[in-house]
Protein backbone atom coordinates (compact mmCIF):
# COMPACT_ATOMS: atom_id res chain seq x y z
CA UNK A 1 0.00 0.00 0.00
CA UNK A 2 2.86 1.94 1.09
CA UNK A 3 4.69 1.69 -1.85
CA UNK A 4 1.81 2.49 -4.22
CA UNK A 5 1.91 6.35 -2.90
CA UNK A 6 5.39 7.18 -4.08
CA UNK A 7 4.66 6.69 -8.21
CA UNK A 8 1.35 8.62 -7.38
CA UNK A 9 3.00 11.55 -5.83
CA UNK A 10 6.15 10.84 -8.50
CA UNK A 11 3.09 11.69 -11.84
CA UNK A 12 0.98 14.59 -9.66
CA UNK A 13 4.42 16.20 -9.32
CA UNK A 14 5.10 15.69 -13.25
CA UNK A 15 1.78 16.67 -14.09
CA UNK A 16 2.03 19.88 -12.13
CA UNK A 17 5.21 20.66 -14.12
CA UNK A 18 3.82 19.90 -17.26
CA UNK A 19 1.15 22.27 -16.05
CA UNK A 20 3.12 25.17 -15.44
CA UNK A 21 5.49 24.81 -18.21
CA UNK A 22 2.39 25.26 -20.65
CA UNK A 23 1.34 27.99 -18.57
CA UNK A 24 4.74 29.78 -19.77
CA UNK A 25 4.13 30.83 -23.17
CA UNK A 26 0.28 32.33 -22.25
CA UNK A 27 2.12 34.17 -19.37
CA UNK A 28 5.20 35.42 -22.03
CA UNK A 29 2.14 37.52 -23.97
CA UNK A 30 3.55 35.95 -27.09
CA UNK A 31 0.50 36.13 -29.22
CA UNK A 32 -0.33 34.47 -32.27
CA UNK A 33 1.77 33.92 -35.42
CA UNK A 34 1.03 34.09 -38.78
CA UNK A 35 -0.54 30.90 -39.81
CA UNK A 36 -1.99 30.51 -36.11
CA UNK A 37 -5.98 29.96 -35.65
CA UNK A 38 -7.03 33.36 -34.14
CA UNK A 39 -9.85 32.80 -30.99
CA UNK A 40 -12.58 34.06 -31.93
CA UNK A 41 -14.63 36.98 -29.21
CA UNK A 42 -17.89 38.11 -28.05
CA UNK A 43 -16.93 41.98 -27.25
CA UNK A 44 -19.30 44.80 -26.32
CA UNK A 45 -19.79 47.01 -29.52
CA UNK A 46 -20.25 50.89 -29.05
CA UNK A 47 -23.69 50.18 -30.01
CA UNK A 48 -23.96 47.71 -26.94
CA UNK A 49 -24.70 44.79 -28.99
CA UNK A 50 -21.89 41.73 -28.60
CA UNK A 51 -20.21 41.26 -31.41
CA UNK A 52 -18.02 37.85 -32.30
CA UNK A 53 -17.08 37.15 -36.17
CA UNK A 54 -18.98 33.43 -36.42
CA UNK A 55 -21.75 36.12 -36.82
CA UNK A 56 -20.42 37.31 -39.96
CA UNK A 57 -21.97 33.80 -42.06
CA UNK A 58 -20.84 35.77 -45.47
CA UNK A 59 -17.38 37.04 -44.32
CA UNK A 60 -14.44 35.26 -46.00
CA UNK A 61 -12.36 36.87 -43.17
CA UNK A 62 -11.78 39.99 -40.64
CA UNK A 63 -9.34 43.13 -40.19
CA UNK A 64 -9.15 43.15 -36.91
CA UNK A 65 -8.02 46.04 -35.66
CA UNK A 66 -6.87 47.32 -32.63
CA UNK A 67 -6.93 50.45 -32.26
CA UNK A 68 -8.21 53.61 -29.70
CA UNK A 69 -9.16 56.91 -28.97
CA UNK A 70 -6.44 58.45 -27.44
CA UNK A 71 -2.79 57.50 -29.58
CA UNK A 72 -2.30 59.90 -32.25
CA UNK A 73 -0.85 57.23 -34.45
CA UNK A 74 -4.96 55.75 -34.00
CA UNK A 75 -6.34 59.05 -34.58
CA UNK A 76 -3.94 59.94 -37.64
CA UNK A 77 -5.07 56.29 -39.35
CA UNK A 78 -8.58 56.70 -38.50
CA UNK A 79 -9.91 58.07 -41.98
CA UNK A 80 -7.73 55.22 -43.22
CA UNK A 81 -9.33 52.04 -41.37
CA UNK A 82 -12.72 53.52 -42.59
CA UNK A 83 -11.01 53.40 -46.11
CA UNK A 84 -9.98 50.05 -45.51
CA UNK A 85 -13.48 48.48 -44.38
CA UNK A 86 -14.95 50.15 -47.00
CA UNK A 87 -12.76 48.58 -49.90
CA UNK A 88 -12.83 45.08 -48.24
CA UNK A 89 -15.98 44.42 -47.00
CA UNK A 90 -17.59 44.00 -50.37
CA UNK A 91 -15.27 41.98 -50.96
CA UNK A 92 -15.77 39.93 -47.73
CA UNK A 93 -12.91 41.00 -45.01
CA UNK A 94 -14.98 43.54 -43.41
CA UNK A 95 -12.92 45.42 -40.42
CA UNK A 96 -13.61 44.98 -36.76
CA UNK A 97 -12.08 47.58 -34.05
CA UNK A 98 -11.13 47.08 -30.56
CA UNK A 99 -9.88 49.08 -28.09
CA UNK A 100 -7.51 47.50 -25.98
CA UNK A 101 -6.65 50.00 -23.73
CA UNK A 102 -7.36 49.74 -19.56
CA UNK A 103 -9.70 52.69 -18.85
CA UNK A 104 -7.81 53.29 -15.29
CA UNK A 105 -4.16 53.46 -17.44
CA UNK A 106 -6.08 55.43 -20.39
CA UNK A 107 -9.35 56.97 -18.90
CA UNK A 108 -10.28 58.66 -22.50
CA UNK A 109 -10.39 55.34 -23.64
CA UNK A 110 -13.71 54.24 -21.54
CA UNK A 111 -16.68 52.77 -23.29
CA UNK A 112 -18.40 56.30 -23.42
CA UNK A 113 -15.72 57.80 -25.40
CA UNK A 114 -15.42 54.96 -27.58
CA UNK A 115 -18.89 55.58 -28.25
CA UNK A 116 -18.89 59.66 -28.44
CA UNK A 117 -15.52 58.53 -31.46
CA UNK A 118 -17.43 56.25 -33.16
CA UNK A 119 -20.26 58.75 -33.50
CA UNK A 120 -18.19 61.38 -34.20
CA UNK A 121 -16.23 59.38 -37.20
CA UNK A 122 -19.52 57.60 -38.28
CA UNK A 123 -17.48 54.25 -37.91
CA UNK A 124 -18.87 51.80 -40.28
CA UNK A 125 -17.65 49.22 -38.77
CA UNK A 126 -17.99 47.49 -35.18
CA UNK A 127 -15.80 49.38 -32.51
CA UNK A 128 -15.79 47.29 -29.34
CA UNK A 129 -13.79 46.81 -26.27
CA UNK A 130 -11.11 44.28 -25.10
CA UNK A 131 -12.46 45.76 -21.33
CA UNK A 132 -10.41 42.67 -19.63
CA UNK A 133 -7.49 42.29 -22.24
CA UNK A 134 -8.25 38.99 -22.71
CA UNK A 135 -8.35 38.97 -26.75
CA UNK A 136 -5.66 41.50 -27.11
CA UNK A 137 -3.42 38.92 -24.77
CA UNK A 138 -4.32 35.94 -26.80
CA UNK A 139 -3.77 37.80 -30.30
CA UNK A 140 -0.51 39.58 -28.96
CA UNK A 141 -1.09 42.65 -30.11
CA UNK A 142 1.54 45.00 -28.19
CA UNK A 143 0.52 48.63 -30.07
CA UNK A 144 -2.08 50.60 -31.39
CA UNK A 145 -3.03 50.33 -34.63
CA UNK A 146 -2.00 46.73 -34.90
CA UNK A 147 -3.78 44.71 -37.34
CA UNK A 148 -4.49 41.23 -37.48
CA UNK A 149 -5.96 40.00 -40.82
CA UNK A 150 -7.79 36.66 -40.61
CA UNK A 151 -9.49 34.03 -43.05
CA UNK A 152 -12.04 32.04 -42.50
CA UNK A 153 -11.28 28.11 -43.47
CA UNK A 154 -13.39 25.15 -44.31
CA UNK A 155 -14.07 24.14 -41.07
CA UNK A 156 -15.16 27.57 -39.92
CA UNK A 157 -11.73 28.38 -38.00
CA UNK A 158 -9.87 31.63 -38.38
CA UNK A 159 -6.20 31.55 -39.67
CA UNK A 160 -3.79 34.37 -39.17
CA UNK A 161 -2.55 35.76 -43.04
CA UNK A 162 -1.12 38.90 -41.89
CA UNK A 163 0.28 41.29 -38.86
CA UNK A 164 1.12 44.72 -38.90
CA UNK A 165 0.41 47.94 -39.47
CA UNK A 166 -1.26 50.03 -42.56
CA UNK A 167 1.24 51.59 -44.48
CA UNK A 168 4.13 53.07 -44.57
CA UNK A 169 3.07 56.96 -43.53
CA UNK A 170 1.48 57.94 -40.74
CA UNK A 171 1.70 61.59 -40.70
CA UNK A 172 0.93 62.14 -43.86
CA UNK A 173 -1.45 59.67 -46.09
CA UNK A 174 -0.48 61.61 -49.13
CA UNK A 175 3.14 60.57 -49.42
CA UNK A 176 2.12 56.38 -48.91
CA UNK A 177 4.09 54.77 -51.04
CA UNK A 178 3.60 51.01 -49.69
CA UNK A 179 0.07 49.99 -48.74
CA UNK A 180 0.98 46.77 -46.62
CA UNK A 181 -2.28 45.77 -45.58
CA UNK A 182 -4.05 46.41 -48.91
CA UNK A 183 -1.51 44.54 -50.91
CA UNK A 184 -1.93 41.42 -48.55
CA UNK A 185 -5.88 41.93 -48.53
CA UNK A 186 -5.71 42.05 -52.27
CA UNK A 187 -3.54 38.93 -52.50
CA UNK A 188 -6.02 37.30 -50.41
CA UNK A 189 -9.13 37.98 -52.30
CA UNK A 190 -7.26 37.11 -55.41
CA UNK A 191 -6.73 33.50 -53.47
CA UNK A 192 -2.75 34.37 -53.57
CA UNK A 193 -0.33 33.39 -50.54
CA UNK A 194 0.50 36.68 -48.80
CA UNK A 195 4.02 37.70 -50.16
CA UNK A 196 4.83 40.09 -46.71
CA UNK A 197 2.29 38.69 -44.14
CA UNK A 198 4.61 40.59 -41.11
CA UNK A 199 4.78 44.15 -41.42
CA UNK A 200 6.04 46.77 -38.30
CA UNK A 201 5.38 50.48 -37.24
CA UNK A 202 6.51 52.77 -34.29
CA UNK A 203 2.97 52.75 -32.23
CA UNK A 204 1.95 53.44 -28.64
CA UNK A 205 2.03 50.78 -26.32
CA UNK A 206 -1.26 48.77 -25.61
CA UNK A 207 -2.24 50.55 -21.79
CA UNK A 208 -2.18 47.44 -19.78
CA UNK A 209 -4.05 46.94 -16.62
CA UNK A 210 -2.10 47.41 -13.59
CA UNK A 211 -1.74 44.11 -12.30
CA UNK B 1 30.75 106.75 -29.42
CA UNK B 2 30.26 106.05 -25.95
CA UNK B 3 26.50 105.00 -26.50
CA UNK B 4 28.05 102.17 -28.58
CA UNK B 5 30.43 100.82 -25.76
CA UNK B 6 28.14 100.68 -23.35
CA UNK B 7 25.61 98.48 -26.14
CA UNK B 8 28.85 96.18 -26.75
CA UNK B 9 29.27 95.85 -23.34
CA UNK B 10 25.98 95.41 -22.59
CA UNK B 11 25.68 92.66 -25.53
CA UNK B 12 28.89 90.94 -24.07
CA UNK B 13 27.62 90.64 -20.55
CA UNK B 14 24.21 89.19 -22.02
CA UNK B 15 26.83 86.80 -24.03
CA UNK B 16 28.00 85.79 -20.99
CA UNK B 17 25.37 84.97 -18.90
CA UNK B 18 23.32 83.32 -21.67
CA UNK B 19 26.95 81.16 -22.25
CA UNK B 20 26.60 79.95 -18.33
CA UNK B 21 23.57 78.82 -18.12
CA UNK B 22 22.53 75.35 -19.21
CA UNK B 23 21.59 75.12 -22.68
CA UNK B 24 18.99 72.46 -24.23
CA UNK B 25 20.44 70.45 -26.32
CA UNK B 26 19.72 70.83 -30.30
CA UNK B 27 18.01 68.15 -32.23
CA UNK B 28 20.30 66.27 -35.11
CA UNK B 29 17.76 65.08 -37.41
CA UNK B 30 19.38 61.79 -38.56
CA UNK B 31 18.24 58.91 -41.04
CA UNK B 32 18.69 55.45 -40.47
CA UNK B 33 22.02 55.05 -41.42
CA UNK B 34 23.39 56.88 -38.36
CA UNK B 35 20.91 55.24 -36.08
CA UNK B 36 22.97 51.90 -37.64
CA UNK B 37 26.27 53.94 -36.94
CA UNK B 38 25.32 54.69 -33.29
CA UNK B 39 24.38 51.65 -32.74
CA UNK B 40 28.00 50.31 -33.75
CA UNK B 41 30.36 52.24 -31.98
CA UNK B 42 33.59 50.84 -31.33
CA UNK B 43 34.75 52.86 -28.29
CA UNK B 44 34.49 51.70 -24.65
CA UNK B 45 31.72 53.48 -23.44
CA UNK B 46 28.15 52.76 -22.35
CA UNK B 47 25.58 53.66 -24.86
CA UNK B 48 22.17 54.38 -23.37
CA UNK B 49 19.60 55.02 -26.37
CA UNK B 50 16.28 55.70 -25.44
CA UNK B 51 13.09 55.72 -28.03
CA UNK B 52 10.74 58.44 -27.35
CA UNK B 53 8.41 60.43 -28.58
CA UNK B 54 6.41 63.85 -27.47
CA UNK B 55 2.86 62.63 -28.09
CA UNK B 56 4.21 58.86 -26.05
CA UNK B 57 2.99 59.71 -22.21
CA UNK B 58 4.73 56.62 -20.71
CA UNK B 59 8.40 58.19 -22.71
CA UNK B 60 7.67 61.81 -20.99
CA UNK B 61 7.04 60.09 -17.84
CA UNK B 62 10.71 58.30 -17.76
CA UNK B 63 12.60 61.50 -19.36
CA UNK B 64 13.65 63.02 -16.04
CA UNK B 65 15.37 59.07 -15.12
CA UNK B 66 17.45 59.45 -18.61
CA UNK B 67 18.15 63.35 -17.51
CA UNK B 68 19.34 62.56 -14.40
CA UNK B 69 21.59 59.56 -15.72
CA UNK B 70 23.03 62.13 -18.14
CA UNK B 71 24.09 64.49 -15.24
CA UNK B 72 25.27 61.76 -12.96
CA UNK B 73 27.64 59.83 -15.51
CA UNK B 74 28.46 63.17 -17.57
CA UNK B 75 31.98 62.89 -16.82
CA UNK B 76 32.38 59.11 -17.26
CA UNK B 77 32.31 56.93 -20.50
CA UNK B 78 28.13 56.73 -20.29
CA UNK B 79 26.66 58.26 -23.09
CA UNK B 80 23.01 58.88 -22.79
CA UNK B 81 20.91 59.61 -25.93
CA UNK B 82 17.64 60.34 -26.49
CA UNK B 83 16.01 59.59 -30.12
CA UNK B 84 12.93 61.28 -31.05
CA UNK B 85 10.09 59.07 -32.94
CA UNK B 86 8.28 62.22 -34.09
CA UNK B 87 7.89 63.21 -37.70
CA UNK B 88 10.49 65.67 -39.01
CA UNK B 89 7.57 67.91 -39.78
CA UNK B 90 6.81 68.34 -35.89
CA UNK B 91 10.23 69.00 -34.89
CA UNK B 92 9.78 72.73 -34.95
CA UNK B 93 6.33 72.65 -33.28
CA UNK B 94 6.32 70.29 -31.40
CA UNK B 95 10.07 68.63 -30.61
CA UNK B 96 11.88 71.69 -29.98
CA UNK B 97 9.23 73.40 -27.64
CA UNK B 98 9.83 70.69 -25.69
CA UNK B 99 13.14 70.39 -25.61
CA UNK B 100 13.52 74.01 -24.37
CA UNK B 101 10.63 73.75 -21.75
CA UNK B 102 12.13 70.69 -20.64
CA UNK B 103 15.77 72.23 -20.54
CA UNK B 104 17.09 68.80 -22.04
CA UNK B 105 20.81 68.03 -21.34
CA UNK B 106 21.47 64.47 -23.34
CA UNK B 107 22.35 64.23 -27.26
CA UNK B 108 18.86 64.78 -28.83
CA UNK B 109 18.37 63.05 -32.61
CA UNK B 110 14.93 63.13 -34.39
CA UNK B 111 15.17 60.24 -36.53
CA UNK B 112 13.32 60.82 -39.68
CA UNK B 113 12.42 57.33 -40.91
CA UNK B 114 8.22 57.09 -41.32
CA UNK B 115 8.31 53.78 -42.73
CA UNK B 116 9.01 51.59 -39.44
CA UNK B 117 9.00 48.67 -41.61
CA UNK B 118 12.24 49.41 -43.05
CA UNK B 119 14.52 49.47 -40.53
CA UNK B 120 12.79 48.29 -36.37
CA UNK B 121 14.16 44.61 -37.78
CA UNK B 122 17.26 46.21 -38.70
CA UNK B 123 17.95 47.48 -35.51
CA UNK B 124 16.40 44.84 -32.86
CA UNK B 125 13.58 41.96 -34.13
CA UNK B 126 13.00 41.73 -30.93
CA UNK B 127 11.16 45.39 -31.07
CA UNK B 128 7.31 44.87 -32.10
CA UNK B 129 7.63 48.95 -32.63
CA UNK B 130 6.01 50.27 -29.34
CA UNK B 131 7.77 53.24 -27.64
CA UNK B 132 9.29 53.85 -24.75
CA UNK B 133 11.93 51.48 -25.91
CA UNK B 134 15.52 51.81 -24.43
CA UNK B 135 18.73 49.83 -25.76
CA UNK B 136 22.17 49.46 -23.28
CA UNK B 137 25.19 48.56 -25.43
CA UNK B 138 28.92 48.87 -25.26
CA UNK B 139 30.33 47.03 -28.51
CA UNK B 140 33.97 47.11 -27.44
CA UNK B 141 32.47 44.76 -24.22
CA UNK B 142 30.24 42.93 -26.73
CA UNK B 143 27.11 43.73 -23.76
CA UNK B 144 23.80 44.90 -25.75
CA UNK B 145 20.42 44.83 -23.69
CA UNK B 146 17.16 45.99 -24.96
CA UNK B 147 13.74 46.96 -22.87
CA UNK B 148 10.58 47.28 -24.53
CA UNK B 149 8.88 49.20 -22.11
CA UNK B 150 8.20 51.86 -19.54
CA UNK B 151 11.59 51.54 -17.36
CA UNK B 152 12.30 52.56 -13.52
CA UNK B 153 14.40 55.21 -12.25
CA UNK B 154 15.97 52.32 -9.92
CA UNK B 155 16.04 49.94 -12.72
CA UNK B 156 17.50 52.39 -15.10
CA UNK B 157 20.29 53.04 -12.62
CA UNK B 158 20.95 49.21 -11.60
CA UNK B 159 21.09 48.59 -15.73
CA UNK B 160 23.69 51.41 -15.77
CA UNK B 161 25.78 50.57 -12.63
CA UNK B 162 25.88 47.11 -14.28
CA UNK B 163 27.26 48.06 -17.34
CA UNK B 164 29.38 50.93 -17.55
CA UNK B 165 32.94 50.66 -17.83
Amino acid sequence: MKNNRIPFIYMACLLLVGVLMSAIPAANNSGYQVGDTARDFKLKNVDGKMISMADYKDAKGFIVTFTCNTCPYSVAYEDRIIDLHNKYAPQGYPVIAINPNDVKASPKDSYKHMQVRAKEKKFPFPYVYDETQEITKAYGATRTPHLYVVQKQKDGSFKVAYIGTIDDNSREPEKVQKKYAEVALDELVAGKAVSQPNTKAIGCTIKWREA
Amino acid sequence: MTVYLKQLILLLALGFIAGTAAHAQTVTTIKFDQLQELRQAPHDTLYVVNFWATWCKPCIKEMPYFEAAHAQYKDQPVRVILVSMDAVQDKEKRVLPFVEKRNLQSRLYLLDEPDGNTWIDRIEPKWSGTIPATMFFNNKRGQYEFIEREISQQELQELITKYKP
